[in-house]
Parts: C-alpha cells; structure tokens; sequence
C-alpha cells in the first residue's frame, strides 16, 4: 500500500458523474457452518416440565444434526449482511426484470401482515374468530371481479403459474362434466405467453399446440383456425404478450375457440398496463388469473410466496377450488359444499399476507388510481423504449406501439462485438440495476426484456437507459472487459463448469464437504 | 395529488414525457386496443383511502375482527402449527433488501443465493440427504411433485399411499396426480401407523408420513423401506423437520425421497400463508435429474477464497428428455426457505433437540391427562405421537363450541366424534392442565355404564 | 489452447456480383470481372481478433498464404502446404486434413460449399465456420465472425453435431433454390450460460430432436409403413427404435423394424405401395424446403400414394385439427398417444428454433408436380417436441418464389 496521501477535491463538491459509481457490499462472508462454535447457542427452548418420553431405538435420533452452533448476534448478523449483498426493488431502479412487474411494494402495507391479528391467526379457527381476514379474501375478490369482469375468483393458489394450473384444472374439470375429458387433449398458447401456460398444461396431460408469431407480431390468427377442433380444450393466451404488443383480435380468438367448443383462458400476469382500461370478461374469456405480487404489489420476497387469483365465468364457478368466502349480511363463512369443485390447490384458504396486502394496495387508489398505474405503466414504458432505442445496436423487432413492457433484442450489437445480452446485463449490474433476457428459446435473438412499471420516476429510467447506452458502448470499445464482468460485485466472474458435473457439484455443504474437503 | 406511489403521474412531469416520445396523449399509447374492448367507465370499485393514516384506520378495524391465538389458547394444528418464532427470523425476513428482491443473478444478488443454499444445507443435515431443493409452494406441492419424481425415476405410475394422511392433502394428490398416477390407499392399523400392504412391480413409490396426520410416530419405516425396495419401487416420506432433533432421518431408515413442509422453522401461521415445501434426495444424478425446482450450488470464482453460487445440473437432460411427466416451475416460497436457515442456525444441534425432546413430553402428557377424563377416548393411544392425537368423544362440536366460550380452541375435527388436538412447545404444562379442565368440565359426567347424564 | 484456421479465399466473391455463390473457377473469374473482392480474409481476421482478446494464450494454427497466414497476422504457428493458384476445393480439404491433428479447434471462413469440402476433409476434430461466403445456410456456422472467435475462445471439450447443407448452386442461380444435406460436422456445444436464469421460470424444454422422435415412435402404429426423409431428426427417430437408419437417405419403418434402408423412388413405390404410410421429413436448410429436396425419392407418385391411400378417418381435411382416435388405455394400462400425422400422410418436424428462423416465411413444398404441392399445401401440425405441436403453413414453391 502506498503511504502517499491522494489530495483532496476542493469545496464545493463537484457535481455528481453521469453515472453512479455503485459497488455492492462486499462482507467476504464465510458459509454458516464455517462460523460454528461447539457450545453456542442461538436461542433458548422451554424445558418440558413433564416426565420424558424415552424413544426406542427404531426411531430414535443416534448422532445430532451438523447444525451450526452460533450466538444469537453472529447469526443475525450474518444473515444481515447477507440480505446487504442483496438487490430488492428498495434499492435499485428495477425495471429490468421484465414480464415480473417490479413495483414499489408499500412499507405500511407489510404491518397489517406482522400484526398478530394476522401473524398467529391458524386456519382452522371458528369462523367468528376470523370474520376480518375473511371480509379481506370478500372484499378482495369483489374488486378483482370488478377489474376483470369475471363472476367468481378464488385467492388459493400460491402463485401466477399456481392459478394457471388451477385454472386447468377447471378446465378438466368442466369438460369430465361434460363428458368430453377424452376427446378434448390439446391445449393452444402462443409462443409469446408466458411459458408456465405451456408447462402446466403438460403436466395435467394436454398436448400442447403453440401459435408461432405472423408478420406483424401477433400470434397467427390463421394457424389458430388450423389448430381448433374437436380436440380443443382451451386457449391460453397472454395478451399484452411478453412482447408488449398487445393483439388486438383477441375476440375473434375466444370466438374461434369457442366455436370449437373449447373455452378461453387469459394469463393476465401483464395485466399491468391495462387496469381499467379493458377487462377479460369483456373479450369473453371464461377464466382468467392474476398475479398479486406482480400487478397488485405484493413483494416479490426472492421468489415468493406470492399469490394468485384465478376469476372464472358463471359457467365456471361450479368448479373453482374450495372453500369459497361467502357472505351473509355482516356475517362471512367459508362454503366447502361444493360437488362440482376441483377441491384444494394447497392448504387451508390462500396465501393470507399477500391478499391482505393486495388488498390495501388497491384501498389506497381506487378506480382512478388504479387507471393512473395501468396508464402511468404505458408511459413510463414507451418513454423508456424511445430511449433504449438511441442506443445504437439496440433494437426491437416489429415495429408496433408496445403497453407495458417491451422485448429488445441487442443482435446487431452481439453479431458486431460477440457480447452476449446476459454478459451485458452482468455488466450493467455494476451500475447498481438489474436486467433479464427472457425466456428460452430466443425467438428474439440476444433479447433483453424491460418493464417499468408505474413506480419510477423519469430520472431513473433516464439513468436506468444511461447504463445500458454506456455498457453497449463498452462492448464496442473493448468486448473482453464487459466479458468479463463483474468489477463492483460482492464477488467475482464465477466458473460455472462443477455445476453441471455430478462428481464435483455441491448441492449442500455436505455434499461439498464429502466431495472437495475430505 | 399525485399518488405517493405513482411519481410519474405529476401532470408535469407526464406532458414532458409525451412530448418527448411525440404522443399527444396517453390514448394515443392504447390505440391497438379496439374501443368494442375498452371499459368506458371507471371501475367500480371503494373509494380510496388515498392518506396512509386512514387505510391504517380501515386496516385496523378489519383486523379488530380476528381473534388471534395469542390472545386464546390454541390447541389447532393439522398442518399448520403455533411454534415460537424467534425474532431474529422476522428481523432477517423484513430487510427490505431480502423482501423486495426477486430474480438477480448471482453476482448482485449473491446474498439471496448463499442464503438459500446454507438453508438447504441446513435442512440437509438434518435429514442426512445431500440434495435439498429451493423451497416450493408448500408441503402439499412437495409431496405431489416427489412422488411424480418417483414415477418418473421408476418409470412406473401406481402409489400407494398410506391412509394416516390429511383429507386436503389427499384431495391435492388426487388432482395432481390421479389423471396419469393414480393412487391405492393403504388402510391405517389398529395402532395408528400404516398397516400392511401388498406391492408388485407396477408400484412407483410408497408414500408414508412420520408423524402422520394422527400425530402418530411410524416406527416400521425400515420395514416399509424394506418392502418396497424388494419390488424396485421408491419409499417417499412426508416428514415435519422440526421432529427431527429427536427422531431418526427417515433416509437412515431407508427413504428415497422425503418430503414435507417448514412452516414449523420459524414462520407464523398467518391464516395458512406461512406455507413452504422442501424435497430431498441422496445425490444420485438420475434422481437429482428428477428435480423440477431448482438447486443452488457452490461455484469457484476468479478470486481465491471466494464462494461463487448457482444453479447444480440446470439443463436436467433426463428431466427435459421425460416431457411425459413434465411439472411447471414459479415463483414459489424462497423467502420462507431463508427464514427456516434463520431458525436452523438459531436452534442449532441442541436446540433441535431439546425442541423435540420437550414436544414429544407434553404431547404425551397431553394424552394422559385428557385420556383421564371421563367420556374422553385417545385414540392410538400406546403409539409414539409428536404434537398431535386424537381423541374421540361423543359430539366433538359440541365439546368445541363449550371450550370456546372459556377462551380455547380445543383442536381440530375431524369428523362428528373425532378431534386432533395439537401440542407445541408454546403449550406450558399449565396451559394443558387448563384444557383438561374445561373438557372437563364441558362433558356430560358420566355413569359407570358409560352412558352421559 | 491451439486453434486451426483455414481460409476459402474466394470465399464470398459471388455474392456481391449477384452471382449467388463462388463454386467453380468459372463463376469466380466471373466475379472478379464483375470487380468483386473476396472477404473471406477480413473476416477470419476479425474471428482472430475476438478469439485473441478473450484468449490471449491461444495458439493459432494455419497454412502460408492466403488461406491462412495472410488472415492471421505475424503470431501464428504455419503448417507447411503448398496451394494451387487460385486455391480449388481440394486445396480447403488438404489444408483441413494437414491442420486438424494439430489443433483443439478449427475455424474455416467460407459458405456451405467450404462446410462441403471441411466435411469431406473428415477432420477429426471439432470445426466452426466463420460465415464469410453467400450461402451460410448450414448449421456448423457462427452468427458472426466475433461469435466464431469467441465459441472457440470459449470451447472445453463439449461438442454438437450440426448439419452441412448446400445448394445446387446452378439451379440457384436458374432461380431455384434446391438445398441438399450431405452430413453433419462436431462444432463447440454452446456453454451453458450462467446467467438468464429467471428465479423459478418454467424454462422451455430444451430444443431436442430426441423429444421429437419419441413422440413420432409414441405415435407409430402397427401396419403402417413411415417413409422417414433425410436428416438428423428423422435419424433420431431411427435412434430411438434403435434401428440402423440413414442420415442422407430415405429409409423405411414398420412394426419397428428396418424394411428399407436409403431407398430409390422405385423401391420406395413398392414399399408403400397397398398398406397404410405415412412420409416423416424435416426442413432442410435456411429456405424451409419440406419436399422436393434432399428428398426427392419421396417423389409425387410417392406422395400420391401415401396421401390417398389412406383410411378416411386419417385424412383430416385441410384445416382441420388432427385426426384420429382418441386416446385409449393399452394392454398395459398406460395410455397409448394419439396416432401422429399432422394432415394425414405427412408429418413434419423440426425445432421451435428452426421454424423461428424462418422469421415467419411459410415452409415450402417442391415436388415438381403442383397437383402434389397443392395437396400437401395449408397448415400442417409440425411435431415440435413431446406432446408438442406448431400449427405452421406449408406453400408450394412455385408461388413463394416464380410469381
């Protein structure tokens, strides 16, 4: 180290640079069991104060678990410092995670949910007991049919792919009632809906007939005249797709499907841009889903649990999950009685914090806050596409108004440089943001996918542009440097061969200590 | 007002970002929406409670309506169960950093990754398996998906699962398997635990849980195990890992898969939000081929000394290559997986085992007090129970609706006669001595004949 | 790590003076009459570039002159070859056969008339082309010159096999597009990339021929004959029955067995002739040809045969879903797939990223009978993957390409 002291800037502080010059945490934190102390303890345990139970040896424990033995400060904090090398929608511009809708999730709505008449609440209570958090799962879902125009929905499922498969189900469901479940095996998505539509439907046993993009982007309206048939269970369709662009013959789709016989099902996880402007109901659709910690604001808690809203039609009804919340006078119970229903998706009722939270999100803005989101969202989204799109190498493939998201494409840039859109991304994360390509495969070749939600400010998606036009301009300079990113990261480049070698991959610490210590 | 949490909707700041992008108002961004499709109302929806003090105001007057178990003396588990959460646990899932993050990669979100690889290295301890997933949806997810895992690594699709299994977790397996892997239920002993069964080589997997849905220990695993290996099929079992400061790891006894849910570790109730599932395996690769959800490994990086972490086996060929039995992979319940390492960490060797050693001693005594009072059955009652029994009395709602008005809720039924009542660490001996008395107290006496007064 | 280059000189040459390709000493005199230059050299030299910066250890191996040592600077070790003057075809394959034991990887800057002649080289070794010439149809390509330098820069051992196809370049230039598949060349298999990974998506399957060809022989049936045209997805049906089946040729199955092997029209006439078949081809090449190339054993009279002499309840109508009878337990209890056959007769397959790269122009029928192209004309269910379908238009060439 040199002892020559660097000469101070002078009064006053100059300006800011163009961009922030970010370094995450860096704590250099050993892996827990690395800080174990034989004889710690975390926290103390109530003695029985009863007589023993003494267990025979068929079952009986014979050597402890390896668990770490730590103070209640060591642990915390290193589990503090854990969560500092960490980004959350609390600290970055996060409008990188496209198709995920990352917004502001309030702080005042995370202190209904800590709350006790919430945290100890056990689902089997008597239902007098419980009357506030079952007029939240009502009241919930009277505003959800009201922005989907949907007769019914159910707050079961854990998750958007979780109300997508709910909403197979159903769809099962309903053609076994009509004695149709043989004949009806094949499912109809588009290439650009979400992923999980295709997936769930595979696992409940339907093949699965994809519609490939026609020449303006939208799905091929005649490849779904060829598709549609006896064989038709359902379409599930995204619309706005992952593309942004919004297809806007999505009636006569429903129609086509309908005439088939087949029902129309609407993976509203984009529903972000168009909150008041138009509804499923109003398209036709029969069953539809929502994602509460994407377009109603529940956190995204490094991957759950989140939340799903399935709404369906009054012919659907009949076969949502159960218990459904029903309300008589001032008086709210939960009806199991149901003959016709796909019964239960998970335990107990539904994942309680985050409809409570959805719910107070939605309190707090009404119907005219809530068209502020969806329009606020659109604009927020092309004014960032406008300048994503002056960064030479950037570019987006139909050229179509896009709502609230849209997917790029850096192909000129990669055919120029041989930078790859994920190494971009490594590299603009040295910037402090966060970026996704999309999901496989590419039909957009070197794709980035960007959603600004309504929660940022023109300031961040100018800096938000700033980082991406610095980073394409560095791959032009000097591709190896962005290669190799990153610089300001808690750690660096990672080698990611061991992973996919089974003699060397370590899924634990055990099997990382059997395998590379021993 | 501009709305708290929609900055760019200051009519200001909106007019110059129009301009900028040459649209002259926000319709003209909505014109590939057909106006058949537009909702030319305003939705009808509550006022808001646009200030943050009067949706708190709303707030609390719907939560005024919950009477939680804190203020009562619960005794309901079934699946979801009253332990003490410590607070380091809450402190360390409400950093906003861990609670707003989502999907970064491995470099800014490197914590995220560690944290969840030391959870599922923790849980691996514990089990004695050296492959733990991410946490899924929950415990009923996990088992669906484990024995789908087992039909595919076997190749077959028949399980039989033992009957001492909650009625809405059968209900999920039913809708998530029956379609292509149906399912034979093997009937419950006289004891508690499953009772005998035959197999042939069509079977996929047996699936048992310990403790079972009776509370009731299974202390024939091995034997099961056993028996089901003769036949090439897979033992899949269910198990709490809070119990298992205590009870041997169903893998020393010959489990393929476990399987089960972590809400014990240190997540609240919260009216059944406090879900998460976990899957183990040996690190056999056909099986961790089978893995639909994700698993996080260690990785070295350019700089000695230093973890890197990321996805273990990503492109599963054998998962890819079996689309017959493919499963769908979401946003599930990461964040509980990092709370249960929090309480893993925290408890350590001997606090797992005290935990155990004092839920196994209350619960007995549970029994034999509540097994004292006239007119009160327990069921099962020479089996090994953690936490929860059973026991049998003439008009279990009656029996409930009695112990409510003294401030209990005395368990969960199951059916007209039948409650399963749930005992944790939280319960003091004294808050079991109160709910002897009020049964007690609550049931008809009864003369020597048995027959009610 | 050692690298090879070799250099088609002329690749490219063709393409700027509209002659739609560089094959033969004739065309490229022509071309430089016309005042074309070739820029084949350019452009292994901007691969080098790429490969150096990202591996400055990487050792590059090559011949004198303008097959290599002009494109790869003063840092390179030399090979010694003697070309002929201007370079011919036999010269890429000499300097293939004298570079490959000397190195880990190969680049070769040309067209799919350079990928012809490495792949008659039989290297030995794993290759990438660094797209310099007018076709680069072929699979063994990179995107670009930066992407060839950095896959080899990148490269550690695991391969792929991609396909060389190419045209015939004098029907090409008499404007018709006739691609062939001659065989199949080990690149660099892309790394797997760390990064992309969205917490908890359903990825999509993996493109995978493999899943393609189990659910074909998921749908076979007993009795009915499947024609199964050139290539590496047909072959991998053959994989998966575990029978000798042929890349370049067409080849017969039934009842899982092999009843012929690398047939000529007329044999295949009599194969088909009588019972129940069906014709199972891929796309062959960048154009999206289905029928009539590479394939021209399936002839019309083929096609004829096997598209009308089927059983009504297999000829779904133009337009219509698939036919056939729904799914029923087997002997064994599992369920036994749907008969396959998108339009009855005919089923077609290939990758979601092969119809992608079509960037929405309709698959092509080419038979030389416009009755048969019409007839096989309309959306056909292209077999994707397992239980995966893409409704996706097939047109007769004659109206994509002479109107």
């Amino acid at each position: 180290m040199s002892a020559t002291a660097e000469p101070f800037a002078e009064l006053p502080v100059a300006p800011k640079p163009a961009l922030r010059r970010f370094h995450q945490a860096r704590w250099d934190e050993p892996i827990i069991f690395e800080l174990s102390s034989p004889g710690q303890r975390g926290i103390g345990v109530p003695a029985a104060d009863v007589p023993a139970v003494e267990l025979p040896d068929a079952v009986r424990r014979k050597t402890p678990p390896a668990l770490p033995e730590m103070a209640q400060l060591h642990v915390l904090r290193h589990y503090v410092r854990l969560s500092q090398e960490n980004l959350g929608v609390d600290v970055n511009i996060a409008v990188g995670q496209g198709t995920c809708t990352m917004k502001y999730s309030p702080k005042v709505n995370d202190t209904f949910v800590r709350d006790p008449r919430i945290a100890e609440l056990h689902p089997a209570q008597p239902e007098d007991t419980v009357q506030g958090v079952l007029e939240v799962y009502w009241r919930l879902e009277q505003m959800l049919k009201e922005i989907s125009g949907m007769a019914r929905v159910s707050l079961q499922p854990n998750s958007g792919s979780a109300a997508i498969y709910a909403n197979i189900a159903m769809i099962r469901a309903y053609h076994a009632h009509n004695g149709e479940a043989e004949q009806r095996d094949q499912v109809i998505t588009t290439m650009f809906s979400h992923p999980s539509n295709a997936a769930c439907a595979k696992t409940a046993g339907f093949e699965v007939i994809t519609l490939m993009p026609d020449a303006n982007g939208h799905p091929d309206i005649e490849a779904l005249r060829a598709a549609v048939g006896p064989r038709t269970a359902a379409l599930l369709i995204t619309n706005p797709e992952d593309t942004g662009i919004y297809n806007p013959r999505i009636a006569e789709f429903v129609e086509l499907v309908h005439e088939a016989g087949g029902l129309a099902c609407y993976d509203q996880a984009n529903a972000n841009g168009i909150l008041g402007i138009t509804r499923a109901a109003d398209a036709g659709f029969d069953l539809c889903h929502f994602n509460l910690h994407k377009t109603f604001s529940t956190p995204h808690m490094c991957g759950g649990p989140a939340g799903g809203a399935s709404g369906v039609s009054e012919r659907l009804a009949p076969f949502l999950p159960g218990p459904t919340v029903e309300r008589d006078g001032d008086r709210y119970f939960l009806d199991a009685d149901r003959p016709l229903s796909v019964g239960k998706i998970r335990p107990y009722l539904g994942v309680t914090p985050n409809v409570v939270r959805a719910y107070a999100w939605i309190m707090t803005l009404g119907a005219e806050g809530l068209r502020q989101v969806a329009e606020t969202a659109v604009l927020n989204n092309n004014y960032l596409m406008h300048k994503v799109l002056q960064i030479p190498g950037a570019s987006v493939q139909w050229d179509k108004r896009r709502l609230e998201q849209v997917r790029y494409s850096w192909r000129e840039l990669s055919e120029e440089t041989g930078v790859h859109s994920e190494e971009i991304g490594v590299r603009a994360a040295d910037f402090g943001v966060h970026y996704w390509t999309s999901h496989h495969p590419y039909l957009v070749p070197e794709p980035f996918t960007l959603e600004p939600t309504e929660s940022y400010s023109k300031a961040d998606l100018d800096e938000y542009a700033a980082v991406l036009a610095h980073v394409a301009d560095e791959a032009r300079r000097d591709p190896q440097f962005v290669k190799n990113a990153p610089y300001n990261q808690t750690i660096h480049k990672i080698d990611p061969t061991p992973l996919d070698d089974p003699k060397q991959w370590a899924p634990t610490w055990r099997a990382y200590v059997r395998k590379h210590l021993s | 007002m501009t709305h708290p949490y929609i900055p760019n909707a200051e009519p200001g700041v909106r007019a110059a970002m129009l301009a900028e992008i040459g649209a002259t108002s926000v319709d003209d961004l909505y014109g590939a929406i057909p106006a058949s499709l537009r909702l030319n109302r305003p939705l009808d929806l509550p006022a808001p409670l646009a200030s943050e003090h009067e949706l708190a105001r709303h707030m609390r007057g719907l939560l005024d309506r919950n009477t939680d178990t804190l203020e009562t003396l619960s005794f309901l588990g079934g699946g979801c169960y009253p332990h003490h959460v410590p607070a380091v646990c809450d402190e360390v899932n409400n950093r906003g950093e861990f609670l707003t993050a989502y999907a970064g990669e491995p470099y800014e979100d490197h914590g995220r990754f560690q944290a969840l690889f030391e959870y599922v290295s923790m849980m691996a301890e514990l089990l004695e398996m050296d492959v733990v997933n991410v946490p899924t949806y929950d415990g009923f997810q996990a088992t669906g998906t484990a024995l789908r895992m087992a039909a595919r690594y076997t190749g077959r699709n028949r399980l039989l699962v033992s009957a001492a299994i909650g009625a809405d977790k059968l209900s999920k397996l039913r809708d998530f398997l029956d379609h292509d892997v149906p399912i034979t239920l093997v009937p419950v002993g006289e004891d508690g635990e499953t009772g005998a069964f035959e197999i042939d080589d069509t079977v996929a997997a047996v699936y048992v849980e310990s403790p079972n849905a009776y509370g009731v220990v299974e202390t024939r695993l091995a034997a099961i195990a056993e028996q089901a290996h003769a036949e090439g099929a897979l033992l899949v079992v269910g198990a709490d890992p809070i119990a298992l400061g205590v009870l041997a790891p169903p893998a020393t006894l010959g489990a393929d898969i476990v399987c089960g849910d972590i809400q014990s570790l240190g997540m609240h109730q919260s009216y059944g939000g406090g879900h998460a599932g976990y899957i183990a395996t040996r690190d056999e690769e056909r099986l961790v081929a089978e893995f639909p959800s994700r698993l996080f490994g260690i990785a070295p990086t350019a700089v000695p000394g230093e973890y890197g972490f990321g996805d273990v086996y990503y492109d599963r060929t054998s998962f890819a290559l079996r689309e017959e039995g493919k499963e769908w992979v979401g946003t599930a319940a990461a964040l509980w997986g990092i709370t249960a390492g929090v309480y893993l960490a925290l408890m350590g060797p001997q606090g797992m085992r005290e935990l155990g050693e004092t839920v196994l001693a209350r619960t007995r005594y549970a029994m034999d007090v509540l097994g004292a009072v006239p007119g009160v059955r327990v069921l099962h009652e020479t089996a090994i129970h953690f936490r929860e029994f059973a026991i049998e009395v003439e008009d279990a709602q009656a029996l409930l609706d009695d112990l409510r008005t003294d401030g209990i809720y005395g368990g969960i039924r199951l059916d007209d006669t039948t409650l399963l009542v749930c005992v944790t660490e939280r319960h003091a001996k004294a808050d079991i001595d109160r709910l002897v008395a009020a049964v007690a107290a609550a049931l008809p006496v009864q003369d020597h004949e048995g027959h009610g007064r | 790590m050692r690298v090879g280059l070799v250099v088609n000189p002329v690749a490219g040459l063709g393409g700027p003076a509209g002659l739609k390709g560089s094959d033969g000493a004739e065309v490229q005199r022509e071309a430089r009459a016309r005042g074309a230059g070739a820029r084949a050299g350019e452009r292994a030299a901007a691969a080098l570039r790429a490969l150096r910066a990202a591996r400055p250890d990487a050792v590059v191996v090559t011949v004198p002159g303008p097959m290599g040592a002009d494109s790869a600077g003063a840092e390179c070790e030399l090979v010694p070859f003697t070309p002929t003057e201007p370079s011919t075809a036999d010269d890429t394959r000499a300097a293939v056969r004298a570079l490959a034991p000397h190195v880990d990887v190969l680049l070769f800057a040309g067209g799919d008339g350079t990928a012809r002649d490495v792949l008659d080289a039989a290297p030995g070794r794993p290759v990438l082309g660094i797209p310099a010439g007018v076709k680069v149809y072929s699979g063994c390509f990179a995107v670009s010159p930066a992407a060839a330098g950095l896959a080899a820069a990148e490269f550690a051992g695991e391969t792929a096999e991609a396909e060389v196809v190419d045209l015939d370049e004098e029907a090409y230039r008499a404007g018709r597009v006739s691609p062939r598949l001659y065989g199949t060349l080990a690149v660099p298999a892309a790394r797997v990339r760390l990064s992309g990974r969205k917490t908890g998506s359903s990825a999509a399957a993996p493109d995978s021929v493999a899943a393609i060809a189990r659910d074909v022989v998921a749908g076979m049936r007993p009795g009915v004959r499947y024609v199964l045209g050139p290539g590496a997805t047909t072959l991998a049906i053959g994989r998966e029955l575990g029978l000798p089946t042929t890349l370049l040729g067409v080849d017969v199955v039934a009842d899982g067995l092999l009843v012929g092997a690398d047939v000529s029209e007329r044999e295949l006439l009599a194969l088909v002739d009588g019972g129940e078949a069906e014709a199972v081809v891929s796309v062959i090449g960048g154009q999206g040809f289905v029928l009539g190339r590479g394939n021209q054993q399936i002839s019309p009279h083929v096609l004829r045969r096997i598209l009308t002499g089927r059983q009504p309840v297999e000829a779904a109508p133009a337009g219509a879903g698939p036919g056939g009878a729904p799914t029923r337990p087997s002997a064994d209890g599992l369920p036994v797939r749907r008969p396959r056959g998108g339009r009855g007769g005919l089923t077609v397959l290939a990758t979601r990223v092969k119809l992608a790269a079509l960037g929405g122009r309709p698959l092509l029928a080419d038979t030389g009978d416009p009755d048969v192209d019409d007839l096989v004309s309309g959306f056909t269910h292209i077999v994707t993957g397992y239980a995966e379908r893409v409704p996706y238009r097939i047109v007769p060439a004659s109206k994509e390409f002479y109107q």
